[in-house]
């Protein structure tokens, strides 16, 4: 796109564009995309470390197996110190989130691949589905208890509507945020590799250009994993408001 | 590849053109994401709620029971061991009294038959005594007589050699008469 006089190509938003896998230029409803690919591949992922690495079910267990033990007991102690006792019930439902999220994160650190959480579509429907979720269950558990969220009863009488407008707004905007926070990073942190790569074709600044690249990729796998581990403990924070709705 | 993409999606075109650099913006494609997502999810929440969670699940059950196993096998091996000491305790006792019992049964023994042997020594040695001393009154006895024999000779040899016969009776009577005397 941004071609200048110096011969610099910087497109780092390419990486982005969601693209037919077979050819043709049409993305249909059920076009076998790069998204599919990439989504296929995280499958694989979590197949191979959760399944695959437990096959054996040793009482000792392998690196594999613990791995997967590990990550087992991770989400397992986050849902059930975040949220409750009660959320337990919901640890198989944030353990997708998680496993989903944390494989496409490193998968989009893979040279040429595609971040299908970079995508805003992909963002969205997940942290539309937890406050869909957080919501019908806040409802159908407590019933209209559920709206004493927004009803702060320590603050002074007064004080109360006024924070029931801001504590729904701040109900409403979870979902926003949720999504861009991760789509938000991943983006970014993808899109600085590439403007760096882009320097890379003046050969003075190269070296410069390949250290920062390597030094970006050290911060992007740690994003990766922290921005994984974020939306799921602020799904599990979600969870607790539905559970247990009283401040 | 500018021209790439213009050519792939002719179709994001506008939209590209509505967000210029965001290519997350072009809506057009948000149902072919969505689908797949949503399979995606699926498939990976089958895939741990049926298999790879209850697996993990029982395995981590399982090492903890194994882990409880033990202790408490642990805890049953240390108790049969004070056990086994307070037996072998118990049975060093035993064979300490008993030990002592022995000896004392043994000293016992022996101090009798000492006493035995010494009563039966002393028995002895005054059966001799008695025996010593009857032969040596005997001899006595028999020292006496034989002076009042030779008294009764050497006095009939006296009275002969003097001249005058004497009667022997006479002069044993006289001779012990004398001696008495």
């Amino acid at each position: 796109m941004a071609v200048d006089k110096s011969g610099l190509v910087f497109k780092p938003m390419d990486q982005f564009v969601v693209k037919p896998l077979f050819g043709g230029d049409h993305v249909g409803l059920f076009t076998v995309t790069n998204v599919t690919f990439w989504m296929a591949l995280a499958v694989v992922a979590v197949v191979a470390m959760m399944v695959l690495g437990t096959r054996r079910r040793a009482i000792v267990p392998s690196r594999g197996q613990s791995v997967a033990e590990l990550a087992y007991g991770f989400i397992y102690k986050m849902v059930e110190d975040v949220a409750g006792k009660d959320a337990v019930k919901f640890f198989p439902y944030v353990m997708t989130l998680f496993m989903f999220i944390v494989m496409a994160n490193f998968l989009g650190l893979l040279p040429m691949s595609f971040t299908t959480t970079s995508q805003f579509a992909v963002t969205v429907v997940l942290a539309l589905m937890v406050f869909v979720t957080v919501t019908v269950v806040g409802f159908v558990k407590n019933g209209t208890a559920f709206l004493g969220l927004f009803w702060v009863t320590s603050a002074p009488l007064a004080l109360r509507p006024v924070l029931a407008i801001i504590e729904l707004i701040s109900y409403f905007v979870r979902p926003v945020s949720h999504s861009i926070r991760l789509a938000g990073n991943l983006m970014a942190g993808h899109a600085v590799v590439k403007v760096f790569a882009g320097f890379a074709a003046i050969a003075a600044v190269s070296p410069i250009s390949v250290v920062a690249i390597t030094a970006m990729l050290g911060l992007e796998t740690l994003v990766a994993f922290i921005q994984a581990y974020v939306f799921t403990i602020l799904t599990c924070v979600y969870l607790k408001d539905a559970l247990h709705p009283s401040h | 590849m500018a021209t790439d993409i213009t050519k792939v999606s002719s179709h994001n075109a506008e939209a590209a053109a509505s967000a210029p650099g965001m290519p997350q913006l072009d809506f057009s494609n948000w149902g072919n994401q969505i689908f797949w997502l949503l399979i995606t999810l699926v498939v990976i929440y089958l895939v741990l709620s049926r298999i790879a969670l209850p697996r993990i699940a029982a395995v981590l059950a399982e090492r903890q029971g194994t882990i409880t196993n033990d202790i408490a096998a642990a805890e049953e091996l240390k108790a049969k061991a004070v056990e086994a000491e307070d037996a072998y305790n118990k049975a060093l006792a035993e064979a300490r009294a008993e030990a002592q019992r022995i000896v004392a049964e043994a000293k016992a023994e022996i101090q009798a038959d000492l006493d035995a042997a010494t009563e039966k020594a002393d028995a002895e040695i005054s059966a001799k005594a008695a025996e010593s001393e009857k032969a040596i009154s005997e001899i006595r006895a028999g020292a006496l007589e034989s002076i009042k024999d030779v008294a009764n000779d050497t006095a009939v040899a006296l009275v002969a050699a003097l001249g005058t016969q004497a009667k022997e009776a006479d002069v044993t009577k006289a001779v012990a008469t004398r001696m008495k005397g």
